[in-house]
């Protein structure tokens, strides 16, 4: 196992220089670059800017280079661990990137903690009260997570604070810990608010998992070693959690693989509706105004974050599982 | 012997004389169950599946929308009217007093003395009357032949009270026609793409699985490789990479592409595992050593063997492509106006004063969720089914 995992981890940098070019190759793909945007946009309001402007700026971006000299550019930099300069805000991409991909991971975290906590005990009573009315409840409630899109939660949940309790729902932070400086107390005003939108991602995960859970434990309950320690009069509680619980979680693991992946993505659209400051909403922009560089490394960010949800994914179902640990030992 | 002995005897003829009748019951259905051909096993299966037939008729209906959407529509979808903004949804009585006698409420509006701008309000005592199978805008059937009946209408086409079933938008146009024609295309969407995958999935799947070798081995990692892409990042990339000057036509392919292109892997897998598996069974084998080609083998004794499977596997993949769609298109970067889908009507919905405003401006998101649900209920039925000698 361990071998298999070092194996993963040696094969990071050939994936992530495989997805670099294919993240390139698709945000250089639009006709025209940023500057002919940048110039579109000036037009509009009014003012323009002369020929050699324009050149002086190509020169500067690196845009009047061919494809593969900007993408080298673009890789250098990556190499000495600069994510290159973000053209429409003439910023290092480095320090727009840094707090939001921090909040990101949070987002997502907060929302898988969510899921398993709430899918895990949902499960296992749907399962071993099966045909109660909680039990039809929850179905119901589930499958209706499953089929409702993100935003459309999203933008229930905001119409439902605004126009009742005359709340915004919106944002990670009250006002004026926006622009403040890490403290405790603007940790603490996060937590305020980030259980809101972590629950909104969350809520079709948590719906599938709790179902997988569910089924799961159905399939172990009508087995016979759960019969025969019954019949040796093991309490029930005792024996739910301590042999058939542990057994159907082990699947529930694997499934890490895709869904902190999919949170992680997921999170995109919840943000840009709930207008939370994530990298989703800065790719979102960048790629409108076809600032490449920075659309590039955010998408290169996410091709990581996807990558090492299934490593983690790997690894868990090795530590819960030992037929999985001794394979290959 | 007691009295309960002998009724517990009797209840043993009884019951003798029932498994006796149960089993001439069981061998008739027995021998009806092993001359069935699959299919019927799997509509037997299915049909016994209350929410899944309901799905399926709420699936037909929505399907029956897409094919004539101009039917349902009572309003041109493009016809703006500013003057006529966020009109609120008017409810449809079928009934007046006892009489089946349809109706809805009127309209009426009044200027707001402080924002001057037009405000709408319900009124229930004046009543617009409404018929079925009225006269309205033109259209053509199917692009064949061009009338203008439409199902439900006023009474009186020319009256100045009109229908806004769903309330209007920003721009005044209808919520409810422009739902109809979004139908179209958000459902068609799923549709195309799922067929696309489908296509690509059982192609790359059935060479991976039945030839093996280098070629499985570059099909597997290829499809590591996409599904290691992080879904909405990737489609938002490709979606913003199209040109501004398509036609909708153009787009509507193009994002039936994109979806399909990371969609195919799931079944690719899958039907890669099902050719694996069904190689060594004995009927391939007997099938090869009387001589049929390889591509026999495949299209008739392979591909019907897993082809159920196969269904309600892209059954259940159709929501997961409406919610891309619509998801893409909410953001801004899927369908584009002037086309209409699902996501592009709730776009108009982003904004929270608006929401505040005209909440009905959601109901293109309940029709989202009635779809998807029905998807899932209908594919989780036909997976069920797909097993015929299961129990």
């Amino acid at each position: 196992m361990l071998r298999f995992i070092v194996q993963r981890v040696l094969l990071l940098p050939f994936l992530l220089i495989l997805f670099s070019v294919i993240v390139f190759w698709l945000v250089q793909a639009p006709p025209g670059d940023f500057l002919t945007s940048y110039i579109a946009n000036l037009a509009s309001g009014g003012s323009s800017i002369g020929a050699e402007q324009v050149e002086g700026l190509k020169r500067q971006f690196g845009l009047d280079q061919p494809g593969y000299i900007q993408y080298l550019r673009w890789m250098e930099s990556l190499a000495n661990g600069d994510l290159g300069l973000s053209l429409e805000y003439q910023r290092p991409n480095t320090e727009l990137i840094g707090e939001r991909l921090v909040l990101t991971i949070a987002l997502a975290l907060f929302a898988f903690a969510i899921t398993w906590l709430v899918a895990i005990p949902a499960g296992i009573y749907s399962a071993t009260h099966q045909n109660s009315w909680l039990d039809y409840v929850l179905t119901v409630i589930n499958y209706i997570g499953v089929a409702t899109p993100n935003f459309m939660l999203a933008l229930i949940l905001m119409w439902f604070a605004f126009s009742n309790l005359g709340l915004s729902v919106t944002g990670l932070f009250s006002p004026e810990y926006i622009q403040a400086p890490w403290s405790m107390e603007r940790v603490v005003d996060l937590l305020k608010h980030i259980w809101l939108p972590a629950i909104v991602l969350g809520i079709a995960g948590t719906a599938r998992l709790t179902r997988v859970m569910r089924a799961n434990l159905l399939d172990e309950l009508n087995k016979p070693y759960v019969v025969s320690a019954r019949a040796k009069g093991l309490s029930e509680w005792k024996l739910v959690w301590k042999y058939p619980v542990r057994l159907a979680i082990n699947p529930l693991v694997s499934t890490i693989g895709w869904y902190l992946p999919q949170l992680f993505s997921g999170s995109l659209i919840v943000a840009t509706v709930m207008n939370l400051p994530n990298i989703g909403p800065l790719l979102l922009r960048a790629l409108t105004q076809q600032d490449m560089y920075l659309a590039g490394s955010i998408l290169l960010i996410y091709c990581f974050l996807t990558i090492i949800g299934t490593l983690i994914s790997d690894v868990l179902l090795a530590l819960v599982d030992p037929r999985i640990r001794m394979e290959g030992v | 012997m007691t009295n309960e002995q002998m009724t517990n005897g009797k209840m043993e003829n009884d019951a003798v004389e029932e498994v006796t009748l149960g089993a001439v019951f069981a061998s008739k259905a027995e021998e009806r169950v092993s001359v069935a051909s699959n299919w019927k096993l799997v509509w037997w299966r299915f049909r016994k599946n209350k929410l899944a037939l309901l799905s399926a008729l709420v699936l037909i209906a929505f399907y029956v929308v897409v094919l004539v959407p101009d039917f349902f529509a009572t309003q041109d979808p493009e016809a703006t009217d500013a003057k006529l903004a966020f009109i609120p949804t008017q409810g449809l009585n079928l009934f007046d007093g006892t009489n089946f006698s349809p109706w809805v409420p009127a309209v009426v509006g009044k200027r707001n003395p402080v924002t001057l701008r037009m405000e709408f309000k319900i009124d229930e005592t004046k009543k617009v009357p409404i018929r079925f199978f009225t006269e309205g805008f033109k259209y053509k059937v199917l692009g064949l032949f061009e009338t203008n009946i439409h199902l439900i209408g006023p009474q009186d086409p020319q009256s100045a009270d009109w229908l806004y079933l769903f309330g209007t938008d920003r721009l005044g146009r209808d919520q409810w026609s422009r739902m109809m024609y979004g139908t179209r295309t958000s459902m068609t969407v799923g549709l195309f793409s799922v067929i696309l995958s489908v296509i690509l999935g059982v192609l790359l799947g059935g060479i991976s699985g039945y030839f093996g070798g280098w070629p499985d081995l570059i099909i597997q990692r290829l499809i590591e490789l996409l599904q290691s892409l992080p879904t909405i990042p990737i489609w938002l990339a490709m979606t913003a990479a199209l040109p501004q000057d398509w036609r909708p036509e153009q787009v509507f392919f193009a994002i039936t592409i994109i979806l399909a292109f990371i969609g195919w892997t799931t079944l690719g897998r899958e039907v890669r595992g099902r050719f694996l598996s069904l190689r060594e069974e004995d009927f391939v084998l007997a099938a090869d050593l009387a001589g049929a080609s390889r591509l026999r083998i495949i299209t008739r004794h392979m591909v019907p063997a897993f082809m159920s499977h196969i269904i309600a596997t892209s059954t259940l993949a159709i929501p997961v492509m409406i919610v891309s769609e619509t998801s893409l298109s909410f953001l801004g970067l899927g369908i584009r106006p002037p086309a209409i889908s699902w996501g592009v009507l709730l776009q108009e919905a982003q904004n929270i004063q608006t929401l505040a405003l005209a909440p009905w401006l959601l109901a293109p998101g309940i029709a989202v969720i009635i779809a998807v649900l029905a998807f899932n209920l209908v594919g989780d039925g036909l997976r069920d089914a797909a097993d015929p000698y299961g129990h």
